[in-house]
C-alpha cells in the first residue's frame, strides 16, 4: 500500500496540481466575466440585458459535458481550434460564469434600494453608483453564494478527464485501470485530492458567511 | 408571455423539423438499404454432461454476454435494433447457437475496459467477447478461450501522412492521441516517451480532435483504427505497421475448464467450417474492405 | 418591469445615446452571429442533409434520442424523489438536538458536497463490485445522484426551516406538541412550500448531471448522442457528429427551460396563496446562500 502511493505519487500530485490549476484559472474567468455579465443584466441598455439573460439561460440549462464538446470540438468548426487546456479553462470558466452572474444579481438585488437611490441623488452615473456604492456592499452579501459556487466549479473540474486534461479524475481512470486490486485506494487518493481542495474552502466560506452575519 | 416564449421557439423547431424531414438523410437511406445477414445456426439437439456450465446455459435457454458497444466493425450499438453488431458479436452468437440458445435469448452487456474483469468474476456475465486482449495480468483473474484473432497496435494519421509518420520511434515530440487507461497509451507512456499523449475518454473523440488538427496521430489496435479510417477514407490513412501483439480472447470464469474447452472447440470448428470467416465478412470485413485473415490457433494454455 | 433604482429614467440625451448603444449593441451581436453562421458553411456544417438525419426517422436518430431522453428524464425523476426524501431526513437529523446524530449527519452531507459527482458515480459502479457490491449503470447512476443532492436538497431544507418563523414553532410548543409534530406538522410543510421553486431549480442540475452517466455506460441523453456518432462514423466519418452535439444540446436547453419556466409559475403562485403567509414575509436569513448552493 505504502509502495503503490510511493510509485504513483508523481502521478497524483501533478493531477492535483493540474486541478489546482484549472480551477483557479477557471475561477478568474468565471468571477470576471460573471461579475461583467451581472452589470449587463441590470444596466439600461436593453440589448446587453437580453445578451446577457440570454447567455445566463443557455448557460444554465445545458450540461457542462456539453459545454465542453462545443468548447472543444464545436469551435474548430468556425475555424477557432483551442489548445485542451485552454479549452477546458474556457469551458468551465464560461459555464461558471453564468451561476457567478445570478449570485451578484442576486447580492445586487439584495443592497437596499436607498443605497442606489441616494448615490443617484448624489449625482454619480449608472457605472458610479454600480461600481462604488452597490457592487462594494453586494460583493460581501453574495461571498458565501459565490463561495459554494466556486467549490461546485472545483468539483465540475472533473469533466475535464473526458477532454485530455489529465486532472485528478483522469488519474482516477488511469490507476484504477492499471491497478484493478487497489482500486479503492486509488479512490481514496482521488477523494482526499478533491477534499484539500473543497474542505478548507468551505471552512472559508462558513468563517466569512458568519461574519458577514454579525455585520448585518 | 414568459411562459409562453419556450413554446414558441419549441413550434419553430418544429416546423424545420418538418421541413428538415421533407428531405432524407444519407444515414436514413442506407438503413433501409440494410438487409438482415444470416442467422447462426442453432443447435437444436445439443445436449452436455449435467453440472457443466454448458449444461445449465442450455437448460436455462439463455446467456449473457458482454462486448463493447463502440467499436466499429467489433461491437457497435445499432440505434435502430438496439443490439451491437459486429465481429465480437458474431463470435458470441456461434457459441450461443452450438449451446442451442437462439439470437434472440442472448443478453448483450455493455463491458468496458475498466470493468471486463470484475463483470466476470462477479458471475454479472457468463461471456466476455469484447476486442479483450489476452494477457498474463488478466490470466491472474479470468480465463481466456481463444485467440480468435490477432490484433496489433497501429497508428492512424491524417491523409497523406504530411508528418512522415512510418512507427511508433517516429511519435517522438508528436502529439498522439488514445484512450485514457487503455493498454495501448501505456505502451506509448512506457515504451515511447519522447511521445506526447492527448487522452480522451473514447476513440471518436480522437479521431475529431485528428481531423481538427489537434493532434498529429492516433493509436490504438488497428482494428478500431480500420473502423475510424473506413468512416474517413479522405481524411485518414493507417500507416499499417503493427507494433504489438494483441490476441483477442473470450473471457470466462477462471478455473471452469471444460466450459474454455468447450469454447475453443466451437471456435475451432467455425474456424475450419469457413463460419468464423463469413462472419468476418459480414461485419469487420466490410468496413474494412479486408479479406478474411488466417485463423489464429488456439493457445489451450 | 419596476422602476429602475440604478439609472434614472433617462432624458432626451441620456435616450439618444442609449439608443446609439442599442443599436451599436445589436449591430455587434448580429455580427457574431452572421461570422459564426458563414464559418460554419463555408465547413459544410449547414448542409441540409446533414441536418435532416435528426428529423429522418428510417436513420433511427429521432426515435433513439427520444427514448434516450425518457431515460434521462426517469433517472432525474427517480433520483430527486429519493434525493428530496434523503435530503429531508438529513435537513431533520443536522438540526436535532441530540449531538452525535448532529455530527454523523453533518459528516455524511459534508463528505457528499466535498466530491465530485463524477467520483462518486464511478465508486458506485466500479469499486463497489469489489467490495461484493453490484449495481447496475442505472442504479449507479441514480445512486450517485441521490447521494449527491441529498446532501445539497439537506442544507436547503435546514435554511427552509431556519426560515419559518419562530413564532411559528413557539405557538406549536405552546399548544403541546412534541418535537416531531412541530417538525411534521408546523415547520416542514410551510419550509417545503417555501423551498418549492429551488426544488425544481434543483431538480435541473439533476438533470443536467444525469449526463454524467457517460463514465459508466448509461445510455443516457448524451451517452446515446455519443452512440449515434459511433454508430455512423464507420460509414459517414464525422458527418453527423457536431449535428448530434447540438441536438442533445438543444434537447437539454430546452426541457430545462421549461423546467425553469414551471418553477417561476409556482413561485409566482405560492406567492399568492395565503397558506404561504406564514413564510411571506420572513427574510431568509441566507436566501443568496441558498441559492447558490443550488445553482451548479
Amino acid at each position: 500500500m505504502v509502495q503503490f502511493f510511493i510509485d504513483n505519487f508523481p502521478l497524483l500530485r501533478d493531477a492535483f496540481l493540474k486541478t489546482l490549476e484549472l480551477s483557479v484559472l477557471a475561477g478568474l474567468l468565471a468571477l470576471v466575466l460573471g461579475t461583467l455579465l451581472a452589470a449587463f443584466r441590470v444596466s439600461p441598455i436593453l440589448p446587453l440585458r437580453g445578451l446577457a439573460t440570454f447567455y445566463v439561460e443557455t448557460f444554465r440549462n445545458t450540461p457542462l459535458t456539453v459545454v465542453f464538446f462545443f468548447i472543444i470540438f464545436g469551435l474548430p468548426q468556425i475555424d477557432f481550434a483551442v489548445g485542451f487546456f485552454t479549452g477546458a479553462v474556457l469551458a468551465v470558466g464560461l459555464y461558471t460564469a453564468a451561476f457567478v452572474c445570478e449570485a451578484v444579481r442576486s447580492g445586487i438585488n439584495a443592497v437596499p434600494p436607498g443605497q442606489a437611490e441616494a448615490a443617484r441623488a448624489l449625482g454619480l452615473t449608472f457605472g458610479q453608483s454600480l461600481r462604488e456604492v452597490v457592487l462594494p456592499q453586494a460583493f460581501r452579501t453574495v461571498i458565501p453564494p459565490l463561495g459554494n459556487v466556486l467549490i461546485a466549479m472545483v468539483k465540475n473540474t472533473s469533466i475535464a478527464a473526458g477532454f485530455a486534461v489529465t486532472e485528478l479524475t483522469a488519474s482516477l481512470q488511469r490507476l484504477s485501470n492499471a491497478n484493478g486490486g487497489e482500486i479503492l485506494l486509488v479512490l481514496l487518493a482521488v477523494v482526499a485530492g478533491y477534499m484539500l481542495i473543497t474542505l478548507p474552502a468551505a471552512y472559508v466560506v462558513s468563517r466569512v458567511e458568519r461574519r458577514v452575519a454579525i455585520l448585518r | 408571455m414568459r411562459i409562453t416564449r419556450p413554446f414558441a421557439a419549441l413550434a419553430a423547431m418544429a416546423t424545420a423539423g418538418a421541413v428538415l424531414a421533407g428531405c432524407s438523410s444519407d444515414a436514413g437511406n442506407q438503413a433501409e438499404d440494410a438487409a438482415d445477414d444470416g442467422a447462426a445456426a442453432v443447435a437444436t439437439d445439443a445436449s452436455f454432461e449435467a453440472g457443466t456450465t454448458m449444461a445449465d446455459l442450455n437448460e436455462a435457454g439463455a446467456i449473457t454476454i458482454g462486448t463493447k458497444y463502440d467499436q466499429p466493425g467489433f461491437g457497435l450499438l445499432n440505434p435502430t435494433t438496439k443490439a451491437p453488431e459486429g465481429f465480437d458479436v458474431e463470435m458470441g452468437k456461434l457459441i450461443a447457437g452450438k449451446l442451442g440458445i437462439p439470437e434472440d435469448k442472448i443478453t448483450w452487456t455493455e463491458t468496458v475496459s475498466a470493468n471486463r474483469e470484475s463483470f466476470i468474476q462477479n458471475g454479472q456475465v457468463d461471456l466476455v467477447i469484447a476486442t479483450y486482449t489476452i494477457n498474463d495480468k488478466r490470466k491472474e483473474v479470468v480465463d481466456f478461450a481463444g485467440p480468435y484473432y490477432e490484433a496489433g497496435q497501429d497508428i492512424m494519421v491524417a491523409k497523406g501522412n504530411p508528418l512522415g509518420i512510418e512507427g511508433p520511434d517516429d511519435l517522438a515530440g508528436k502529439n498522439v492521441c488514445s484512450v485514457e487507461g487503455s493498454t495501448p497509451a501505456e505502451n506509448i507512456r512506457t515504451n515511447y516517451p519522447e511521445a506526447t499523449l492527448t487522452l480522451f475518454d473514447v476513440y471518436s473523440k480522437c479521431a475529431d480532435a485528428l481531423t481538427n488538427g489537434q493532434v498529429d496521430a492516433v493509436t490504438t489496435d488497428n482494428v478500431i483504427l480500420t473502423g475510424l479510417v473506413a468512416g474517413n477514407k479522405e481524411g485518414f490513412e493507417l500507416v499499417g505497421n503493427p507494433f504489438t501483439e494483441e490476441p483477442y480472447g473470450i473471457g470466462l470464469a477462471k478455473g471452469d475448464q471444460p466450459f474454455r474447452d468447450f469454447v475453443n472447440d466451437t471456435l475451432e470448428e467455425s474456424f475450419d467450417d469457413g463460419s468464423w470467416a463469413d462472419a468476418w465478412d459480414a461485419t469487420a470485413g466490410a468496413i474494412s474492405g479486408q479479406e478474411a485473415p488466417e485463423p489464429p490457433t488456439i493457445d489451450r494454455y | 418591469m419596476s422602476a429602475p433604482v440604478l439609472f434614472d429614467l433617462p432624458g432626451p440625451k441620456a435616450r439618444a445615446r442609449i439608443r446609439i448603444a442599442t443599436v451599436i449593441g445589436s449591430l455587434l451581436v448580429l455580427a457574431v452571429i452572421a461570422f459564426v453562421l458563414v464559418r460554419l458553411g463555408r465547413n459544410g456544417q449547414l448542409d441540409p442533409q446533414r441536418w435532416s438525419v435528426l428529423f429522418d426517422p428510417n436513420s433511427g436518430v429521432p426515435q433513439a434520442l427520444w427514448e434516450a431522453l425518457l431515460r434521462t428524464l426517469r433517472v432525474a425523476a427517480v433520483g430527486m424523489v429519493f434525493a428530496t426524501l434523503l435530503g429531508l431526513l438529513l435537513a431533520v437529523g443536522r438540526l436535532s438536538d441530540h449531538r452525535p446524530v448532529r455530527i454523523a449527519v453533518t459528516a455524511v452531507i459534508e463528505f457528499f458536497r466535498a466530491i465530485p459527482l463524477l467520483v462518486v458515480i464511478f465508486a458506485l459502479y466500479f469499486v463497489l463490485p469489489g467490495l461484493g457490491i453490484r449495481l447496475s449503470a442505472y442504479a449507479a447512476l441514480t445512486g450517485g445522484l441521490v447521494l449527491y443532492n441529498m446532501a445539497v436538497l439537506a442544507e436547503i431544507f435546514r435554511a427552509g426551516i431556519l426560515s419559518v418563523d419562530r413564532g411559528q414553532s413557539e405557538a406549536a410548543y405552546g399548544i403541546g406538541l412534541r418535537k416531531s409534530q412541530v417538525m411534521r406538522l408546523v415547520l416542514l410543510p410551510q419550509a417545503v412550500r417555501r423551498m418549492l421553486p429551488v426544488l425544481v431549480a434543483q431538480l435541473v442540475v439533476l438533470l443536467k448531471d444525469s449526463s454524467l452517466g457517460f463514465i459508466i455506460g448509461y445510455f443516457e441523453l448524451l451517452r446515446q448522442a455519443r452512440s449515434l456518432v459511433e454508430f455512423f462514423t464507420p460509414r459517414f466519418g464525422n458527418q453527423y457528429t457536431f449535428q448530434l452535439y447540438v441536438a442533445a444540446g438543444l434537447i437539454y436547453i430546452i426541457v430545462n427551460v421549461l423546467l425553469s419556466q414551471l418553477a417561476k409559475y409556482i413561485e409566482h403562485r405560492s406567492r399568492r396563496s395565503p397558506k404561504a403567509a406564514a413564510t411571506h414575509a420572513v427574510v431568509l436569513p441566507d436566501t443568496p446562500s441558498v441559492t447558490g448552493q443550488t445553482s451548479i
